[in-house]
């Protein structure tokens, strides 16, 4: 199964050993950035980019290291903002309550969706996902809570814990970093234990991975959930952050976007769809205000990407010599 | 009456299914003519379905060309159009995981939506369909608009082209074992890149030709494609990819399917499709006619 292995070419790098201290060295400048990010930048943007940074590494929980691409991430992630704008605004609950009834409406779409996706491999996971996610797209746009084309509006971010006022941005603003790292470490923890070690194997050969015993569907099946939760997370986060929900976030664009983010940063390694969400968000900031569409970028970004550089940004530096240098392990 | 509904309503949805169909039938067959030799999914299929709809449309209001020259002249230009890619760009992917080919015509829809949108406006244009075939005869239990059985006749009359095509000639043959054996075939003296680019335009080139049968009927827009082409795909999985004429019958009978949802549950004739894709992944995940397991 040498096709499935392109997703992520897996090559044993030796980590060198001044690596270390080089990436703790970039760990702390990395820390500094973020903490130093929305005194630089307009808050609400730093904040955006945050939700969608989170959304992409959820996303590529499952493409990176389960090779499996769902095109319909965008229901898990515009179900959750529906869910926590409603909780949130229409039944006053804390923010950290709505947060979690969005994940866990997140994760019960996961399991429902994943379950019938699993069921074939390949291209048709990607149109079954893509499909199923425009049902629940179809659903959004008929049920009354939404609220149609208008969507939810105005919603209140309220206090966290019921006394952590979080209209003040910069309060905010920290709120979102602690969860972005919490789904970052959760990622990272999931991504290097046991079973990350198997969705691995099965990414890399299936049929291996059945023959010595393992059980691969209850595997992704668990994967899909995983990171349907997380991309939950990050999209009851964005309702908090932009007070707002709407068929923008569950439309089949969404999923398309998420995809790019992790393509441009690199497919499988832990930081690109962080770097590649920021870039993406960065460029619509960009063309939000000409009258030129960002579609036509987005696409040729994406074909560009597909032909030329696969590895996307940190897996190419990966696999260059001053990645090696850095200690940066080649995705796998 | 049938089950309490007026039989002028009950046919005028099965119509109305019945074109939808129409259109499903050759998109899909489409996407299984190109998946079956490249294995690659079109995602471009709609925006190729939607610039044979402006071919028609701009033929006709820069050319002065008619809708039976706009038949002919759109499949010819989008289908050159799709060889151009496939022979550029597309066909340095093969060799690699079927997804790039996904992710890359995917791009290659968000360009093409993009720069239709960019030029001509996201709202739609309207398409006068040709003198001879408006107005409406009336069948004695429903009337029918001429158009619409016009469509109905020429994409069954396409479908079975195609179908013959692949499956009867010589040159079909030929296709069918470039998708068994590439290798082999080519070591035969066969041009099988060439053989792959020829399939690919053929594909673009149906997509087209719906384009032009659908612009008298819905409005043409740059946005109409990839509205429609998320159900094909959904078609593609209930059919499965393994069959030509799975395809066909799939799309016709999906097609019937939400018409009918239209009648007895209007609410749900956006989703039927999607929730037939789910049940029949669950009873049958290979599809209706599919063969791999």
């Amino acid at each position: 199964m040498a096709r499935t292995s392109e997703i992520s070419t897996s090559e044993p790098g030796s980590v060198p050993t001044m690596g270390r201290g080089v990436q703790l060295l970039l760990l702390a400048l990395g820390a500094l950035v973020l903490i130093g990010a929305p005194f630089v930048v307009y808050p609400v943007f730093a904040m955006t980019m945050l939700c969608f940074a989170l959304f992409a590494a959820a996303f590529n929980l499952l493409l990176g290291y389960t090779g499996l691409l769902s095109f319909g991430h965008a229901a898990f992630f515009g179900g959750a903002a529906y869910f926590t704008a409603h909780a949130a605004k229409v039944w006053g609950w804390n923010p950290e309550f709505a947060l979690a009834l969005g994940v866990l409406g997140a994760t019960a779409l996961g399991v429902v969706i994943g379950a019938i996706a699993i069921r074939r491999q390949g291209i048709y996971f990607a149109m079954i996902t893509l499909a199923l996610a425009q049902m629940f797209f179809f659903f959004c746009l008929q049920v009354p809570f939404t609220h149609g084309e208008d969507g939810i509006q105005a919603v209140p971010r309220g206090h966290l814990f019921g006394f952590i006022d979080l209209n003040d941005t910069m309060t905010m603003y920290f709120f979102v970093l602690a969860v972005f790292v919490l789904g970052l470490v959760l990622i990272w923890r999931f991504v290097n234990s046991p079973f990350g070690m198997i969705l691995k194997a099965i990414r890399e050969n299936e049929p291996r991975a059945i023959s010595l015993g393992y059980a691969t569907a209850q595997y992704k099946l668990g994967a899909f959930v995983m990171s349907a939760a997380l991309a939950g997370m990050a999209g009851g986060l964005k309702a908090l952050v932009m007070q707002f929900a709407t068929l923008t976030d569950v439309d089949w664009h969404m999923s398309g976007q998420v995809v790019l983010m992790t393509l441009i940063g690199g497919i499988g390694t832990l930081l690109g769809p962080v770097l590649g969400a920021g870039i993406v968000i960065a460029l619509q900031n960009l063309l939000a205000t000409s009258a030129f569409p960002v579609t036509i970028i987005t696409g040729l970004v994406f074909m560009v990407c597909v032909m030329l550089f696969r590895r996307g940004l940190i897996g190419e530096l990966a696999h260059s010599r001053l990645g090696r240098a850095l200690g940066l392990r080649p995705p796998g | 009456m049938i089950f309490g509904i007026p039989i002028q309503a009950f046919m005028g949805q099965i119509l109305i299914g019945l074109i939808n169909g129409s259109f499903y039938a050759l998109l899909s067959l489409g996407l299984a003519v190109i998946f079956g030799l490249l294995r690659v999914i079109n995602f471009a299929h709609g925006a190729q379905y939607m610039l044979g709809a402006f071919v028609a449309l701009l033929a006709l209001n820069w050319l002065g060309l008619n809708y039976w020259f706009a038949l002919i002249l759109a499949p010819l230009v989008v289908g050159a159009f799709g060889a151009l890619l496939e022979r550029t760009m597309l066909s340095r992917l093969y060799q690699l995981d079927h997804l790039y080919g996904l992710l890359f015509t995917f791009g290659l829809a968000l360009t093409l939506e993009g720069t239709m949108r960019w030029y001509f406006g996201a709202s739609g244009q309207p398409y006068a369909a040709p003198a001879a075939l408006t107005g409406a005869v009336n069948l004695g239990f429903m009337v029918l608009p001429i158009y619409r059985g016009w469509v109905i006749l020429a994409s069954l009359i396409v479908c079975l082209a195609v179908w013959a095509l692949i499956e009867k000639t010589r040159l079909g043959a030929t296709l069918r074992a470039a998708t068994e054996n590439p290798t082999l075939v080519q070591s035969f003296g066969i041009n099988v890149p060439m053989l792959l680019t020829l399939t690919y335009a053929l594909g673009a080139g149906l997509a087209a030709i719906a384009g032009v049968l659908a612009a008298p009927i819905y409005q043409v827009s740059p946005l109409m494609g990839s509205n429609i082409i998320i159900v094909v795909f959904a078609v593609v999985v209930v059919g499965g990819m393994g069959s030509i004429m799975g395809a066909i019958v799939t799309g016709y009978l999906l097609g019937i399917a939400e018409g009918l949802t239209k009648v007895f549950y209007p609410e749900a004739s956006n989703i039927v499709i999607f929730v037939i894709m789910a049940i029949v992944l669950i009873l049958r995940p290979a599809g209706l006619f599919g063969k791999e397991a």
